[in-house]
């Protein structure tokens, strides 16, 4: 028989113990863990710590965003995954589209699009073309970034130009602010660089871009998206997924969007980055051939 | 120019050019000296940053990273960095517009070309300074160094007017000091040259008077010092004392030859009028023996004689015969002078002192010696003021008879002097004129001296006859 001070103590042990499997439940589910890269300029750790409390209170759970120096780092952790969701460049999602999720595109502009602009020194008038850096120093901002990497070389290729080779010397400047920075004070002769990064530090720091030159800018390819992982489950990416499409509808989201200089994010298909997914089977087409170019000058000698 | 400058000008001057010059040149050493301080902090402050740098630029050097390498070398300041990969080239720079990627140094113009000269020329892998006036830049060079092996070359640039403002502090420093010790040091060289050159100025000024001034006005005191000017001034008042004594020497010699040619004159003359004289003293006597005598006869023989015997007794006044036959003086006979002159000093309320210090004969002749005391004697009392006082010594020194006369009397006049002793020179009326003749005749006919000085209202006479000739 069971007296009611033996029930007491039963229903305390139920409750400590659904306390903490509850407690448990929501340490399991604690972390988001969202990979940031230099796609937009996540050097202003203001913004950084606004975003987290905003997603931390819209999705109850924590939220950390891990950084890392290169686009591959950030890759391979979410190949991995050792974080759930990145906001990654376009090159690396056509290349692991199979494994990642398109969970949302930021609107620049009214559009989920960007551009790669190529600039020079501001004392440099002359330069109109990529061609006329040739035996120059380039800074690209990273090999796994479409418009700091592959829209330049692709340009190259399609001039029938072979990039290894056409510039003096080529450097990774690892983010498109150092670009910026690297032929701003003329380390570079030129630099491929990320259009909507440009465009928000001429807002932030005009002093740094006027002493760039805007020498054209590339046509438009789709905005770098979040992704997710299969680490996520579905109702958490489609929970994400709402947050950050309604972020241009909630008041604190709207400041957010101010500060990072997008309209919001809007969700997405593959489809958006056919024309990145077109240069990379260019530029791979072209590498191939310079090297069997190689191979049949080795042969013939 | 300058040699007409004053020496209590010159001295100052040089004194104050030498501290200036001394200021200048330990200003200089000192500036000198913390210019190669600094430049030697400089080289070794840069070989640490430069040391330190070329550490952490192994890895993009390596890795050909320019871009980190960059990041590392950027906002040095005033400071330029350049690094250099194997071929020499410039692999980054922190100024790249100015040193750009992957050019030469030499392609940068001459200062360049010749940094890389050197550089090639440095066979050891130690940092060195490259520095050349004409730079702009001075250069310090330190080897990035991999496992032994020389990688790159760091070099960091300095501006070389990094210097200046040290230098310029050090200039101000010094040059405050050196006002400061001068405001000291050149009042006191004033000071210094003016006591160094006041004796001398002095001893010119009284020499310039030699020559356009009486002697007897000019008087130098030497000053009591050993040095050079302490002898010159004594060698001057020596000079001068001798220059005096020779004045004296030739007016002495003037005067006693004027006097030694109007007795030789005078002895002529008496001799020449003696032997007229003499007959016709002797035709009186002839004619009173034997002529008829009437009264009138008598009173012109009378007459005549009178007047023939004051012409001898003028004449023999004139000649002087001081080697009477008398006794050897004696102690007495100086005595015996007081008592005449005695009465007439009591008659003016004289005070007469009278030192005879002999105390036995001398082998001196009585009677001139006698008439040489009386005259003397007489002359300063006569001399003398009313109720003055007359001093008279007498003494043997040194074989020599010492007699002495002074009196309170009117000072006689240099001038006066030089003609004390011709006869017929009256210095008061009633006198013959013939006293001091008479004395200075006998002194010289013993061979003596007499001398004459007057001086603040005592007017002396000092006699000096040598004892042995007239023995």
């Amino acid at each position: 028989m069971v007296n009611s001070r033996q029930l007491l103590i039963l229903i305390l042990c139920l409750m400590l113990g659904l306390g903490s499997s509850v407690a448990m439940a929501r340490e399991q589910v604690a972390t988001l863990r969202i990979g940031l890269t230099p796609v937009f300029l996540d050097n202003k750790l203001s913004i950084l710590r606004i975003w987290q409390r905003y997603l931390e209170t819209r999705l109850q759970r924590r939220v950390e965003f891990v950084q890392r120096q290169t686009y591959r780092e950030i890759t391979d952790l979410l190949l991995a995954g050792d974080i759930n969701s990145a906001w990654i460049c376009g090159f690396p999602f056509v290349r692991y589209a199979n494994q990642f999720t398109l969970l949302a595109v930021p609107l620049y502009r009214g559009q989920p699009l960007y551009q790669s602009y190529l600039i020079v020194p501001a004392t440099d008038g002359s330069t109109r073309d990529i061609a006329d850096l040739q035996d120059k120093v380039f800074a690209y901002s990273d090999p796994d970034s479409n418009s700091g990497y592959l829209v330049p070389r692709v340009g190259l290729q399609r001039m029938g130009y072979d990039p290894d080779t056409f510039f003096a010397r080529t450097f990774f400047a690892w983010a498109h602010y150092d670009v910026v920075i690297a032929v701003a004070e003329g380390v570079a002769q030129g630099g491929a660089v990320d259009g909507y990064v440009w465009d928000t530090l001429r807002q932030l720091h005009p002093e740094i871009t006027q002493r760039t030159r805007i020498v054209n800018k590339s046509r438009k390819f789709g905005f770098p998206p979040l992704v997710v992982n299969k680490t996520l489950p579905d109702e958490d990416v489609r929970l994400l997924r709402h947050v950050m499409l309604r972020m241009k509808d909630e008041p604190d989201g709207v400041l957010l969007l101010r500060e990072l200089n997008l309209d919001g994010f809007v969700s997405a298909t593959p489809e958006l980055y056919e024309g990145i997914r077109e240069n990379v089977i260019y530029m791979k087409q072209a590498e191939l051939d310079v090297r069997q170019n190689q191979l049949t000058i080795q042969d013939t000698y | 120019m300058l040699g007409r400058i004053s020496l209590r000008y010159k001295i100052p001057i040089n004194l104050s050019l030498a501290i200036l010059l001394t200021a200048i040149v330990i200003g200089t050493v000192l500036i000198w000296r913390s210019y190669e301080e600094v430049r030697n902090d400089l080289f070794r402050s840069s070989v640490e940053l430069g040391t330190v740098l070329s550490r952490t630029l192994v890895a993009p050097l390596k890795h050909d990273d320019v871009w980190q390498a960059y990041q590392i070398l950027r906002s040095a300041g005033f400071r330029i960095y350049i690094v250099l990969d194997e071929q020499r080239r410039i692999f980054i720079s922190n100024d790249p517009t100015q040193y750009p990627m992957l050019s030469e140094l030499r392609t940068l113009g001459p200062e360049y070309s010749a940094l890389q000269a050197k550089i090639e020329n440095h066979a050891s892998l130690t940092p060195f300074l490259h520095e050349r006036a004409k730079d702009e830049r001075l250069y310090v060079v330190i080897p990035v160094i991999d496992d032994g092996i020389q990688i790159a070359n760091v070099i960091i640039g300095y501006p070389r007017t990094i210097y200046w403002p040290h230098l310029l502090n050090i200039a101000e420093r010094v040059g405050l000091t050196s006002l400061i010790v001068m405001l000291f040091l050149i009042p006191i060289g004033w000071w210094v040259g003016n006591r160094t050159v006041d004796p001398l100025v002095q001893l010119s000024q009284v020499m310039s008077r030699v020559g356009s001034e009486q002697l007897e006005d000019i008087n130098y005191k030497p000053l009591n010092r050993d040095d050079e000017i302490g002898q010159l001034g004594r060698s001057f008042d020596a000079m001068i004392g001798e220059l005096k004594e020779k004045q004296n020497l030739e007016g002495q010699v003037i005067v006693s030859e004027r006097l030694a040619a109007i007795g030789r004159l005078a002895a002529g003359i008496a001799h020449e009028i003696n032997n007229p004289l003499g007959g016709m003293m002797n035709a009186i006597n002839t004619y009173r023996r034997f002529g008829r005598s009437d009264r009138e006869t008598e009173s012109t023989m009378f007459l005549l004689e009178r007047g023939l015997k004051q012409i001898h007794e003028t004449v023999s006044a004139l000649l002087v015969e001081a080697r009477q036959e008398s006794h050897d003086l004696t102690p007495e006979d100086i005595e015996d002078v007081r008592l005449l002159v005695q009465s007439d000093a009591q008659k003016k309320g004289l005070q007469l002192v009278w030192n005879n210090k002999l105390d036995r004969p001398l082998s001196l002749p009585s009677t001139p010696v006698r008439q040489v005391l009386m005259n003397l004697s007489l002359n300063a009392v006569q001399a003398a003021e009313q109720a003055g006082q007359v001093t008279l010594s007498v003494a043997r020194i040194d074989g020599l008879l010492e007699i002495r006369v002074s009196n309170d009397g009117a000072t006689v006049s240099n001038e006066e002097i030089g003609h004390l002793f011709e006869p017929f020179v009256h210095n008061r009326p009633g006198g013959t004129g013939l006293g001091l003749w008479i004395t200075y005749q006998i002194v010289q006919q013993f061979g003596g001296d007499i001398f004459v000085h007057s001086e603040h209202g005592t007017t002396s006479f000092m006699v000096h006859l040598p004892l042995e000739l007239a023995a």
